[in-house]
């Protein structure tokens, strides 16, 4: 008899399970299906740092988190309704944010009293009725799986890992989702061992036909496909988009993408992405060190490729010298900083946006650098482009401020056509330009635009425009060495004015104020635009008015920043710091905004920014 | 832009910029940028497609001083900068300038890093012994116990000995000159250049105002006959005024200096620089004595083949566009895609 299926907008689920249960991988299954399905959704990923903390302790747990909904989403969820717990470690760490009467699926058969014990239960809370609050679904899994499994030619170790597919084709077919993505990408990855490909296909199948026979689930849930603009999508993550958007920038700008990097957590993935595409003229190098990654960038940049840097905070602390020289030696570079808990090793694998101060002001001497601040998982593909757009145009380094969040948060992405992309094409120097006193025609290394003050980029192989470059401060126009007072004060302030006037390129901080009539603005920057979003709904669903802006360029500022600072008789700028772009709006404009701070190493829960926009508009 | 129709034909005028050198006057810097200017032409190569990158330090103001394009980097790593200019442009001639405090301390990793990649750079490293730029402090290179300004009763560090170093860091090509023997100075210069991948040159540099005749012992008319040990390959090692002295392997698998008229003729160590054993080479970095450098070889220690970093670099790109270019638009759509009408 098929079972009653229930239709539901928005559903959150959490798979949680040690580090060695494939709960990461299972998520992204998950999480493929669902964007095939045509759901709007978002994901969090949380892992530990550890490859393999010990089994079964809280240390060790993993977990992911994904929301989707038939309309369009902007964040993971704050709470889940769904939560799988494969063993007590699991359920220990993450039943705090099941709300009561929320789905939990325990997998009974790791409830041994050593795993129980190794988090502190002295009785299964499966057992003692601690439980009762919640919809619980005891299930043997790895039993099950075993048992699914006898006709293979395996250990019990063996067929106890395909669990995670049980697990998986359990939740495929309450959610009905497809699986021939899955078992396709089972298929790719377990192609040259058929007994272990056939062991996780068929739990993958056992798991489906349980949900369908056993009757301790009694309904399905339906949640129909989004309606999302008309188009081709795909989902992406964060640090995939932003390797996609560096192949493009190479290709836009008609440069050689040079990666030299070092490998350092969240930013690794974009160092696998790009090694993988040497055929779009993409080098990767693996230096022996941060310092020696910007480099090898900085390197490439000056023989005329587009240098690119990817690290994470404690990285920029160590290429903060060689970002000086890109400033003094005016030559183009893309630093990408994916950031993470800090201060030092801090979090690695938790997200954090304590690094806005630094890479603004890192450096020594003044050091202007414009940033770029993704605000979404696909918008990093977007940020690399005009990253490298400001890069050339400008001859400077610049930083795509991305983090852990957006790194491995996935979402669904409308594909751009690469036609429509704009047209970033590089013109080397290739002649004099400039006639010196005596009429001749000659070449100068810092004679710059009238328009935007960049100095020529002559790549050396460029005859008749040998020159020198460095670090000592350059005499204006001629490049020379110069430690002339007048001439150091006239080179630091062009410096600044050249990135200064990068504002008139980019588009004017926009407002979204529905009513037009809010006292209250709440103003974000990089990964907080999802939970912002999400709040300023739920704000005006609750029928409060509030306005809503993201500023996607935090070195220089829109043009209109300070008017819209201004329109305002509250400024609320929720960050995962304890206040960076707070001081820096204050110091710039002299504008009071109130600054709401977390550092929690996972995004803004939107209930919460909820509460505390609400508490502001109230007391306007 | 690899392939020049034309032949070139320069002058060591050519390589010569019109900016002023602001080197103490009597440094030995002056007789190594005389060198490499007379010798650049020989490379026969424009001067639009020689590079000089140098990090910081005295000697790290090189490139001012030529008429190539040049970067003068930041401490200690001018080789990770010519690493990225040489690997995305196998066209150029990518020369590394660097002294003993830039190279061996600051940016000893990135030495030697560089050594065994094999990049294709040649790296000229001005030793002195001592840290010229900032006045005078002792210098990896400078010898246990010397009074400098940072120690006033004596360094207590334990020296590099450069070339050790970079055998030990899997260098491809290790050689040896002074400032003061300009024709040596240029065969060696010459052999770096014919090089495929790192080549290292330390050059034993007079610092005539913080270290003035550090090599004195190696350079004076009555001593240096008998404390050089002038290498050529293929020849058995010998030296002194009339080759009265020579080199033999020890009891313990190393070197050891000997009178030429005690030993029997085959007994004497053959120069074998393409040795696919670094044994023989190491050994001779250890026959000077580190505080001293009494008996000190010069010359090309060791030159053998391997592919070079940039090469294999290419090649890989070579390969992975051997099916054509990448399509961009096939590749940010990726496999799995849907569509909402």
């Amino acid at each position: 008899m098929p079972k009653e299926t229930v239709q539901l907008d928005r559903v959150i689920i959490r798979f949680a399970g040690d580090s060695g249960d494939g709960m990461q991988l299972t998520g992204d299954q998950f999480t493929s299906s669902t964007a095939s399905f045509g759901n709007d959704l978002s994901t969090l990923p949380n892992f530990p740092a550890e490859i393999r903390a010990p089994a079964g302790t809280l240390p060790g747990v993993s977990a992911f988190q994904l929301h989707f909904a038939d309309h369009d989403i902007l964040t993971p969820g704050d709470s889940p309704n769904v939560l799988v717990a494969m063993n007590p470690a699991a359920l220990k760490a993450n039943l705090e944010d099941l709300p009561r009467g929320g789905d939990l699926i325990v997998n009974t058969d790791e409830f041994s009293k050593r795993n129980l014990a190794k988090v502190g239960y002295a009785q299964s809370p499966v057992d003692d009725g601690s439980l009762e609050a919640y919809n619980v679904h005891p299930l043997a899994l790895t039993s099950l799986t075993v048992e699914a499994l006898k006709d293979f030619d395996l250990s019990r170790k063996e067929a106890e890992r395909a669990k995670n597919m049980f697990a998986l084709g359990l939740l495929s077919w309450l959610y009905g989702r497809p699986t021939e993505g899955t078992e396709r990408f089972l298929k790719e990855k377990f192609g040259r061992k058929p007994e272990i490909l056939g062991a996780n296909l068929a739990a993958l199948t056992a798991g489906w036909n349980y949900g369908e026979t056993t009757e301790d689930f009694s309904v399905r849930y339906e949640v129909k496909p989004a309606k999302l603009d008309s188009g081709i999508y795909r989902n992406i993550s964060g640090n995939l988009a932003l390797s996609y958007g560096l192949v493009a920038a190479g290709q836009l700008t008609k440069l050689d993408v040079y990666l030299g990097s070092y490998p350092i957590t969240p930013a690794s993935d974009i160092l696998h992405e790009l090694s993988k595409h040497k055929n779009f003229g993409v080098r990767t190098f693996q230096a022996e060190d941060e310092i020696a990654g910007i480099g090898a960038a900085l390197g490439a940049s000056y023989g005329g490729s587009l240098g690119v840097t990817t690290t994470s905070g404690p990285g920029v602390a160590l290429k903060s010298e060689t970002i000086g020289l890109a400033v003094a030696t005016e030559i183009p570079l893309i630093i990408i900083d994916v950031q993470r808990g800090g201060p030092s090793t801090g979090l690695p694998t938790k997200t954090e946006q304590s690094d806005l101060l630094q890479v603004m002001f890192g450096r020594n001497g003044e050091a202007p650098v414009p940033i770029i601040a993704p605000q979404t998982p696909s918008d990093c593909f977007h940020a690399a482009i005009e990253a490298a757009r400001i890069a050339t145009v400008y001859r400077t380094p610049v930083f795509i401020l991305s983090d852990g969040y957006l790194a491995n948060g996935q979402e669904p992405w409308q594909i751009p056509l690469v036609d429509e992309l704009p047209d970033l094409t590089v013109k080397f120097a290739d002649g004099p330009n400039w006639t010196n006193e005596a009429g001749e025609e000659e070449f100068m290394p810092f004679v710059r635009d009238p328009e935007t003050l960049a100095r020529p980029w002559a790549i050396p192989g460029t005859p008749g425009l040998e020159h020198r470059v460095g670090g000592i401060e350059k005499a204006d126009i001629t490049g020379h060495i110069s430690y002339e007072p007048a001439n150091h004060e006239k080179m630091v302030r062009l410096r600044q004015a050249k990135i200064d006037g990068i504002a008139s390129t980019i588009p004017d901080l926009e407002v979204d104020d529905p009513s037009g009539d809010a006292d209250v603005l709440v103003l974000g920057w990089g990964s907080t635009y999802g939970p912002i979003g999400a709040a300023a709904r739920q704000i005006r669903e609750n029928g409060g008015k509030v306005a809503q802006a993201h500023l996607r360029h935090l070195n220089p500022f829109p043009q209109n920043t300070e008017q819209v600072l201004k329109s305002y008789r509250k400024v609320i700028v929720p960050e995962m710091n304890l206040g960076q772009l707070a001081l820096l709006l204050r110091g710039r404009y002299l504008v009071d905004v109130l600054s709401y701070n977390q550092v929690r190493g996972m995004p803004f829960k939107s209930d919460e920014l909820v509460n505390v926009i609400e508490d502001v508009i109230a007391n306007v | 832009m690899s392939d020049t129709a034309v032949p070139v034909e320069l002058k060591a005028k050519d390589f010569k910029s019109d900016q002023e050198i602001r080197w103490c006057p009597g440094c030995g810097d002056y007789a190594v940028l005389a060198a490499v200017q007379a010798f650049l032409p020989e490379l026969g190569i424009p001067r639009e497609n020689i590079c000089f990158i140098s990090g910081i330090g005295c000697s790290s103001r090189f490139p001012y001083y030529l008429t190539t394009y040049g970067m003068h980097s930041i401490h200690g790593r001018a080789p990770a900068i010519a690493t990225g200019l040489a690997t995305s442009r196998e066209d150029l001639s990518v020369w590394v300038v660097t002294g003993d405090g830039d190279a061996l301390s600051i940016g000893g990793n990135h030495l030697i890093h560089a050594l065994r990649r094999n990049v294709n750079l040649k790296i000229l490293l001005f030793n002195n012994r001592i840290y010229g730029l900032t006045k005078g402090q002792y210098s990896p290179t400078s010898e246990v116990g010397k009074i400098t300004k940072s120690t006033p009763m004596g360094s207590l560090d334990y020296p590099f000995n450069p070339l050790s170093v970079a055998l030990g860091a899997e260098a491809t090509f290790v050689a040896r000159t002074i400032d003061s023997d300009r024709k040596h100075l240029t065969s060696v210069l010459r052999a770096a250049a014919a090089h495929e991948g790192s080549a290292l040159v330390e050059i034993y540099q007079n610092c005539n105002i913080f270290n003035d005749n550090a090599f004195a012992l190696l350079k004076e008319p009555e001593s240096r006959e008998d404390e050089l040990i002038r290498l050529v390959d293929g020849e058995p090692i010998v030296f002194g005024a009339q080759g009265e002295h020579c080199v033999v392997r020890n009891a313990h698998g190393g070197l050891r200096i000997a009178e030429t008229a005690d030993v029997a003729a085959d007994q004497i160590v053959v120069h074998d620089v393409g040795s696919p054993d670094t044994a023989t080479a190491f050994a001779l970095t250890r026959l000077s004595d580190p505080e001293t450098l009494h008996h000190t070889p010069i010359g090309v220690l060791r030159s053998v083949e391997r592919p070079s970093y940039d090469r294999l670099m290419s090649e890989q790109m070579t390969q992975a566009a051997a099916n054509g270019p990448g399509d961009l638009q096939s590749l940010i759509s990726g496999a799995d895609t849907w569509t909402i009408e």
